[in-house]
């Protein structure tokens, strides 16, 4: 029992780095008032371009640094539709998804044909500072990535926004765009900065999965965590740190959910209810808090100045 | 020597001469009143100084130097500050944040130190606010404060007020003056707008009257009586159509209204024990300035507000609590207020024409093109509506829209008629033609219930003459004994009369 | 900070010149084109050569032909679930859930009603997919109007539980143990669409796609409802101030565009695949999101949308068969056209002009 709890933490961990870079991606840009759907396609496309260039170079960290160029591109791109262009953010959002997805899955069948066995790349490493205790090693033998993403990335994300004036100006764009104006804030300027940063670090959720959790590259291998990423970032608030706690819930369910099936252990409801039930959660959170949910007063409206 | 001075401001939006060679001097240290009805030009004047419009001609000079004023950026750089009627504040942020937001000396924005800023200047200037308070939980007043403190933390030394307690109640009201008076001491010099006498003479030292975007005057507050001032700002002679003779007999009551209550938007009671009859036959003119409730009657008597108590009755039939497609179904012809949110911009004139009345052109769920196009042609020919029957209604000029309005509702025969603001931002001739329908109706037997801001309307059209301030009817006069200096101190809250 | 002054500035106008229209989706074909030909150069072939394949060759022969009508067919139907939604001013993001729920009920009944005559069969299918879409819209609908909770994020999360829903389905109660796929056991021949033309995929659900865009078009255009819908959808408190029940127009709307959704669902499993699968679906909710989009929310534009869209899909086969691009170029192709056309619609209300 302590063995399976002490796994399944660790695989908690695993699971939830990818959704939680996005989900930071994603608080960022909604932050500055723009609710990015490109995140499903921004993730694959990271994912592929990590992968490809991974391959190509040999090297995992060009191929991830590549990945957060490309979604800083489509991040920008997103801002060009959604902030100068004012095009409606929903259908800009899955036109991107739409064009990342095609994309990549172009590119990928380009260069490895339409095997059935995909092709794989020495994955990162896993690091274990604790190589000599037990379960604490069972914990903490994680990628450099992870240690990162809830290390620094969270952290930093919180520290960005609520302690600095560059913060400051997101959510004032995201609450009231008029107001930053008055007060001199470029309000486009800000939120192309957030769309960008957002756009990064969602292709680097997508890099984290083939070039760390999975090494290798399938059309399936975001599936869903896009939008899992959007229901994390609502359950938190619009709070990096409560965003983290959110994709542990998530990843833990679904590290359970897994552990419980490769188990064979038959349970009276299907192992889907685990997957399920954090969206469940989170609309149960919406209906709940109603028309005080704190969404970022300007999300989904365009500003133009008078 | 002035520490402001405006010479020979011309602005003019189209064919709109919003302000014509105005002049407006400001000493250092004073509180100066700029003072006029809706549309007088006292807040184009005072966009102009704060960099939010630009002047075609004139002159502004800041300490005696001239200066180029493009934007706010601009105009805080020369030590003026704003305090609009729509705030400029980010409301989950904390006070202190607010103000320092676009201001911060740095890249990380410590919230201790900022507070301890924010407070030490708070207290420096007197004014009472908590920096670490969230603006989404202070009121309306507190918020004014913040914004007043914005503006000097960025070292105001002209602070311009915009119609500051249009939003306030009372006991704000007395805390504002107050700070002003400090910040007066103090050597800061407030330009205050407003068209409430009684607030000109208890708080400024000097006067600049605007009519009709010309310069009236500017005296010295304390020579001047509040009906002078009333005179100055309302007093002219009426043009264009009127009303050509007086009623005879009384007839009967077709709206009636009473002990209405209601509350604005933001949750406040903004109408009090409202009563007031509507003779067949009759125009009653609701006069006011601005922000004293019309906009809350209107939409209460279309049916489109709640009322909180009170009733609204046509012939004796209860309206309270009824849809506006009720309202329009027993008889009450309603006129938006605004007419862009009035009509779907983006539906042709023949569909806005027939929105209100789809029943009578539906079978079976299935809409009668040919009859609503029928009627359409002819209402369009009937009110001279320059516009073909599939334009969008956005592309029509405000006349047009409005007469397409006016068709929609007047077509009908209504037996009573709620027309809020019918001629605002109108030209002269879409105007006159908006009155002339206005008086058809009243021959015709209608009661019609005209609010307006424009006093010559109110004048020109009424029988007889209710006047609203703060939410209350303060006095209805019959038209023959209505004379602007008395309407003007009812307006202005100088005096009740019941 | 400086602040730049714009020397050229956009000027709005309300009514662009009428010459402007028609050229839009020409001039972004154009663009699309001039942005993916370097794509088609690297996969090492014509720009010209993969576009008379992406667009021209499947209207060459009788069987691309067809199979372009048949990649319309769930579009067209997504693509009015969508438009429904939208022309009410209700952000239905959920059409892609919406149509697996319609999908459910096809394969429940199309296992559970084997036998009875197909006359009696596919009407109740179609009746109850209908249904099943509302119902799942029904949550949604409801929170918006009677709560206000913003519908763009429950629809799209609703998607997402519905797909754990049909996973559940297909590796529990209905896997078929023939199967080594998660997928359900073939529905009853007596639930199978019949054949538009023998021999081929084209079947009657197309035919269905152009009745609901027919009714779709008749209920927009034809009917008090269709007008108040598009009032409450284009001004809200003009639509009130009318005397429109803003929230009962909603609400019918959303579920509606459910039932619509429902429908494409109950037409890709009786139509097309004949079991639920877990990819039944290829995006076509999102996609009718895009579909309905680019038709301007017009019954007629949706259909050319779709068929369009269709086209490119058969097209992008034949450019994978014949000059070994591959097949993805097709969805580059639709979505850089959406991207590119919405900034050109945005764009043709604007004047350049120098200040």
């Amino acid at each position: 029992m302590e063995i399976f709890i002490v796994n399944l933490i660790g695989a908690t961990l695993r699971v939830a780095t990818p959704i939680l870079l996005a989900a930071i991606g994603e608080t960022y840009s909604e932050r500055a008032g723009v609710l990015n759907l490109g995140i499903e396609g921004t993730m694959l496309f990271g994912a592929f371009i990590g992968f490809f260039v991974a391959d190509q170079s040999s090297s995992l960290w060009l191929g991830f640094f590549m990945a957060v160029v490309s979604g800083v591109i489509f991040g920008l791109l997103m801002a060009l539709m959604t902030v100068t262009l004012r095009v409606n953010q929903h259908v800009s959002g899955l036109g991107i998804t739409m064009l990342c997805t095609g994309l990549a899955l172009f590119a990928f069948r380009l260069n490895y044909g339409g095997r059935s066995v995909p092709p794989s790349i020495d994955s990162f490493n896993q690091l274990a500072p604790f190589k000599n205790i037990p379960w604490l090693n069972t914990i903490t033998e994680q990628y450099l990535l992870t240690y990162i993403t809830f290390l620094v990335i969270v952290p930093l994300a919180w520290w960005l926004l609520f302690r600095t004036s560059f913060g400051l100006k997101i959510r004032s764009v995201g609450e009231n765009p008029e107001a930053a104006d008055a007060a001199g804030v470029n309000v486009y300027a800000i939120r192309y900065a957030a769309l960008a940063i957002g756009g990064g670090l969602m292709a680097a959720g997508g890099a984290f999965l083939s070039l760390a959790q999975v090494g290798s590259f399938t059309h399936a291998i975001v599936s869903g965590r896009g939008w899992v990423a959007i229901a994390i970032v609502i359950f938190g608030n619009w709070n990096p740190v409560r965003a983290m706690w959110g994709a542990l819930i998530f990843g833990g369910t679904s590290a359970l959910q897994l552990r419980l099936q490769t188990m064979g252990l038959q349970l009276p409801i299907p192992y889907e209810t685990f997957l399920a039930l954090p969206y469940v959660v989170t609309i149960i959170a919406l209906v709940l808090a109603g028309r005080n949910a704190s969404y970022p007063a300007a999300l989904l409206k365009p500003y133009r100045r008078e | 020597m002035y520490i402001v001075e405006m010479l020979g401001i011309t602005k003019t939006f189209g064919e709109l001469v919003a302000n014509d060679n105005v002049d407006f001097q400001l000493r250092q240290g004073e509180v100066h009143a700029l003072l006029g009805e809706n549309g007088a030009g006292k807040t184009t004047l005072m966009r102009i100084l704060y960099g939010l419009y630009r002047q075609d001609t004139g002159v502004i000079k800041v300490e005696g130097k001239p200066v180029e004023i493009h934007s706010p950026k601009d105009a805080i750089a020369n030590g003026i500050g704003m305090v609009t009627q729509h705030f400029a504040l980010v409301p989950p942020l904390s006070v202190a944040e607010n103000i320092v937001l676009g201001n911060t000396d740095g890249f990380i924005v410590n919230r201790a130190v900022i507070e301890e800023k924010v407070g030490a200047a708070a207290d420096r200037f007197g004014i009472e606010i908590d920096p670490k308070a969230l603006v989404r939980h202070l009121a309306v007043g507190q918020r004014q404060r913040v914004e007043i403190l914005k503006a000097l933390y960025r070292n105001a030394k002209v602070l311009i007020l915009d119609e500051p307690t249009a939003v306030l109640v009372p006991q704000e009201v007395d805390a504002l003056f107050e700070t002003l008076n400090r910040l007066k001491a103090d050597g800061l010099s407030v330009i205050f707008i407003s068209h409430k006498l009684h607030e000109v003479t208890q708080i400024t030292d000097r006067v600049t009257v605007l009519r009709d975007g010309k310069l009236i005057g500017t005296v010295d507050t304390s020579s001047m009586s509040q009906s002078t001032l009333a005179a100055m700002m309302v007093g002219r002679e009426t043009f264009g159509v009127t009303r050509k003779d007086e009623q005879m007999e009384q007839q009967k009551v077709t709206l009636r209204i009473q002990n209405l209550c209601a509350k604005n938007d933001q949750g406040q009671q903004s109408l009090t024990n409202i009563s007031l009859d509507v003779h067949a036959g009759e125009i009653l003119g609701i006069a006011g300035v601005g922000g004293n409730g019309q906009m809350e009657l209107a939409e209460t008597l279309c049916g489109v507000r709640a009322c909180a108590s009170g009733s609204i009755q046509l012939e004796g039939k209860e309206l309270n609590g009824k849809t506006p497609a009720e309202f329009t179904q027993v008889g009450v012809g309603r006129i938006p207020e605004d007419r862009h949110e009035g009509m779907v911009g983006d539906l042709t004139v023949t569909e806005n024409l027939a929105l209100e009345h789809l029943v009578e052109f539906t079978r079976n769920g299935v809409l009668d093109h040919k009859a609503i196009r029928r009627q359409s042609e002819a209402l369009i020919r009937q009110y001279q509506i320059k516009a073909k029957p599939n334009d969008p209604i956005r592309t029509l000029s405000g006349g047009n829209m409005q007469k397409v309005l006016l068709a929609r509702v007047l077509s009908r025969n209504p037996k009573a008629v709620i027309v809020p603001q019918p001629t605002r931002g109108l030209d002269v001739g879409a105007t006159d033609y908006v009155r002339q329908q206005l008086l058809e109706q009243r021959e015709r037997g209608a009661a019609v219930l005209l609010i307006s801001e424009d006093l010559d309307e109110i004048l020109a059209l009424s029988d007889r003459i209710a006047v609203i301030y703060e939410g209350e009817i303060v006095g209805v006069l019959p038209a023959a004994e209505a004379t602007p200096e008395r309407l003007g101190l009812l307006m202005s809250g100088a005096v009740k009369e019941h | 900070m400086e602040t730049s002054r714009p020397r050229l500035r956009f000027i709005k106008t309300d009514n662009p010149p009428v010459w402007v229209r028609p050229l839009i989706p020409v001039l972004a074909l154009v663009i699309t084109f001039i942005l993916t030909s370097g794509l088609i150069i690297w996969a090492k072939a014509n720009p010209l050569d993969a576009y008379y394949q992406l667009l021209i060759s499947p209207l060459m022969t009788r069987v691309s032909a067809i199979e372009i009508l048949v990649s319309a067919t769930p579009l067209l139907l997504t693509g009015a679930a969508v438009t429904f939604a939208f022309a009410a001013g209700y952000y239905n993001i959920g059409a892609e859930g919406q149509l697996f729920a319609g999908a459910i009920a096809a394969a429940g009944l199309g296992m559970a009603m084997e036998g009875i005559p197909g006359i009696i069969t596919i009407p109740v299918i179609l009746i109850v997919g209908f249904a099943a879409g509302m119902a799942w819209a029904w949550v949604p609908a409801i929170l918006k109007v009677k709560l206000q909770v913003d519908e763009v994020v429950t629809t799209l999360l609703l998607n997402s539980v519905m797909g754990f829903i049909v996973s559940a389905l297909l590796n529990g109660p209905w896997r078929d143990p023939n199967s080594g796929w998660p997928q359900s056991a073939e529905i009853g021949a007596n639930a199978i669409f019949f054949k538009l033309i023998p021999r081929s995929r084209l079947n009657f659900g197309f035919l269905i796609g152009l009745i609901v865009i027919a009714i779709l078009w008749f209920i927009l255009s034809r009917t008090s409802f269709g007008l108040k819908m598009r009032a409450v959808g284009l001004g809200k408190p003009a639509a009130r101030f009318a005397g429109i029940n803003v929230g009962r127009t909603t609400l019918i709307s959303a579920l509606v565009s459910g039932g619509i959704a429902g429908i494409a669902g109950v037409a890709l499993v009786c139509g097309i695949q004949y079991h639920l699968i877990s990819d039944l679906s290829a995006g076509y909710g999102y996609t009718g999101i895009i579909i309905a989009t680019l038709g301007s929310l017009n019954p007629i534009g949706v259909t050319i949308a779709s068929l369009f869209f269709g086209l490119v899909d058969a097209g992008a086969q034949n450019v994978s068969r014949v000059l070994g691009v591959p097949v993805y170029l097709g969805e580059i192709t639709q979505a850089a056209m959406l991207l590119v056309a919405l900034g050109l619609f945005l764009l043709q209300r604007y004047r350049v002009r120098r200040m």
